[in-house]
């Protein structure tokens, strides 16, 4: 018990003291989770819209990649990426193994079949009739599909949220293509795996404590402004 | 004759292998209402998107104001921005009653202070101008069709369709919507194609009545003309001739054609060649329902220059305005009265009675004249 009131109190202190390690740590994985987001909503939310709008062969058997994804192990993405980027794989000539890059790669693959699976979703449960309705008021396509993005605006930030969680909490992909080396590659989970078999519980308690933090204050963000559209 | 504002030639549309629409030549006038009608599946809804330049047809041509449309071309949008459509279901979006209203302007990029100074208008018009900023999803149902409606028409569209859009309302809301509509459309010249399964929603908007039937057209024309001399047993059916007798013309001379429905003979006005077999179409609110004269017990036929049936009165139906009274004239034949006229009456079950028509009255629909199937 002693152990753990110890390693809180400590942690406490270093979160308070801004402890520069722990801090740029956090930077870089806020940075790194944030960026890897992004790109994937970029690509994803045109792609599940799209795949949601329009029919065409062999839709359903995307649309199940699509969803497999959702469920794909970071450990099995993490190995093809490495692969990939490995000194003598295919990619291997960009040197990028052991970089942020390689992270926000390894990030970005596990985010992008949960946030387009997930737009997927909510742009299909829109009522089709609303498609026609638009265009009879003189949509063009562009502004039909950004009507419909507004329209499921709430799920779509459920889908940011899913996505943003999955790649900040994300540690067996991110160690095996990042390396964990301070300073440059080490994030919030990788450090706090390394400090807890070093045995230096406060620091790890620390680290994780700012995780739950950044998911809570994310996740509480994105609430806020989802609340603000539901009607009564 | 100016030109029509919209026309279709040769159009087929089929959907893989099924033909769901065939429309040879249909054109709709610049400022008429056209109410459009038929069952589920008679492809009312597929013409409308082709008239509303949504959907390209598989085979012929639109003409939009003279200009052939080019559905592929990006011209079509400008053209389709010219028109407006309201649903059965309103289809508000999850925003103000304002914003839903602006919509419209908003994808034609017209200027904020200009849409506020075209939607307040028409919120005003409508009577939801309290309900402006409201979020929409809040609103009931009857408002929220104003909103549908105030947001086609601040467009100043120079066609607007209406896909059923009173009838997902409870009928009070229903009725006192219609008839402010009908006030607005008879305020702007705008061109409106009505889809409806109401039959009295088809009398009172249409300038013509359009009825589709298994993809085609079974019939065009003034209501009141579709309402009186249906085309076709479907049509028939459609507008409220309930009474739907097959017969075989004996006689025709002198624009009098006589029909044998079975027992009896009656005259009617028309011209069909003997040997035809034909329906006798009669409306309920056409026939007069008496008590049977004793003398004229069977010896149904002419009197006084009226058809008379006797028959038996088998099942008598009350309904909000009237009372139907079906008879068992040797065929089925449904008569309408006023609840005065059914009191005096004093008409029940097994009682005998008569109806009786005038050769004006009732209309011959040649059987084999069906629209055939697509």
């Amino acid at each position: 018990m002693e152990l753990i009131w110890d390693g809180l109190k400590h942690a406490l202190q270093l979160l308070f003291e801004g402890d520069p390690r722990v801090l740029g740590i956090a930077i870089r994985s806020l940075q790194l989770s944030g960026l890897a987001t992004v790109i994937s909503l970029l690509i994803a939310v045109p792609l599940g819209t799209t795949v949601a709008l329009t029919r065409f062969p062999g839709r359903n058997l995307l649309v199940s990649l699509i969803n497999t994804g959702l469920s794909l192990p970071p450990v099995v993405v993490g190995l093809f990426v490495s692969i990939t980027l490995w000194r003598s794989g295919p990619l291997g000539f960009l040197e990028l193994l052991y970089t942020p890059t390689a992270i926000v790669i390894a990030q970005f693959v596990i985010c992008l079949p949960v946030i387009t699976s997930l737009t997927l979703a909510a742009v299909q449960q829109i009522d089709p009739k609303l498609r026609q309705q638009l265009q009879s008021l003189g949509a063009s396509r562009p502004q039909m599909v950004g009507m419909l993005l507004w329209e499921a605006r709430l799920p779509m930030l459920a889908a940011v949220m899913a996505g943003f969680g999955a790649v900040i909490s994300e540690v067996g992909a991110v160690m095996m293509v990042g390396g964990n080396i301070l300073g440059y590659t080490r994030v919030l989970t990788t450090a706090t795996v390394l400090e807890t078999r070093k045995g230096q519980f406060d620091v790890a308690i620390a680290l994780s404590l700012i995780l739950l933090l950044i998911a809570f204050a994310v996740t509480w963000a994105l609430t806020a402004f989802q609340q603000r559209g539901v009607v009564r | 004759m100016n030109e029509p504002i919209l026309a279709v030639r040769d159009l087929v549309m089929r959907y893989g292998n099924e033909t769901v629409l065939e429309v040879d030549d249909f054109s709709i006038q610049r400022g008429e209402t056209i109410t459009l009608v038929g069952h589920n599946g008679s492809g009312k809804s597929t013409l409308m998107r082709i008239l509303g330049l949504l959907t390209p047809p598989t085979e012929g041509g639109v003409w939009f104001d003279g200009q052939p449309v080019d559905f592929r071309s990006r011209r079509t949008l400008a053209l389709r921005r010219r028109m407006a459509g309201v649903h059965q279901d309103p289809l508000l979006c999850r925003m103000s009653v304002f914003n839903n209203v602006a919509l419209g302007l908003r994808f034609r990029g017209v200027s904020g202070r200009e849409i506020g100074k075209r939607v307040d208008p028409w919120l005003d018009r409508f009577h939801i101008a309290h309900l402006r900023d409201r979020p929409a999803r809040v609103i009931s149902g009857g408002e929220a069709q104003r909103t549908s409606l105030a947001r086609a028409l601040v467009l100043d569209p120079d066609v607007l369709f209406l896909d059923e859009p009173f009838s997902a309302l409870d009928p009070p809301t229903r009725e006192e919507l219609l008839a402010e509509f009908q006030e607005i459309l008879g305020e702007t010249s705008v061109t409106t194609i009505f889809t409806t399964h109401d039959r009295n929603e088809a009398l009172v908007m249409g300038d013509r009545m359009l009825v589709l039937e298994a993809g085609r057209i079974a019939q065009l024309g003034e209501p009141d003309e579709i309402y009186r001399r249906p085309a076709s047993e479907a049509v028939a059916r459609f507008v409220g001739v309930e009474n739907r007798i097959p017969g075989t013309v004996v006689d025709f001379s002198d624009n009098r054609v006589r029909v044998d429905i079975g027992e009896v003979e009656v005259e009617v006005r028309g011209s069909v060649a003997p040997g035809q077999s034909v329906l006798l179409c009669l409306r309920p609110e056409d026939l007069m329902l008496a008590a049977a004269e004793p003398v004229a017990s069977n010896a149904t036929g002419q009197m006084g220059g009226q058809n008379v049936l006797v028959g038996t009165v088998v099942r008598i139906l009350p309904s909000d305005s009237s009372i139907r009274v079906v008879l068992d004239c040797g065929v089925p034949v449904v008569a309408l009265v006023t609840r005065a006229a059914y009191r005096k009456l004093k008409l029940e079950p097994g009682h005998r009675a008569q109806v009786s028509f005038s050769a004006t009255d009732a209309h011959l629909i040649p059987r084999g004249s069906e629209v055939p199937p697509l």
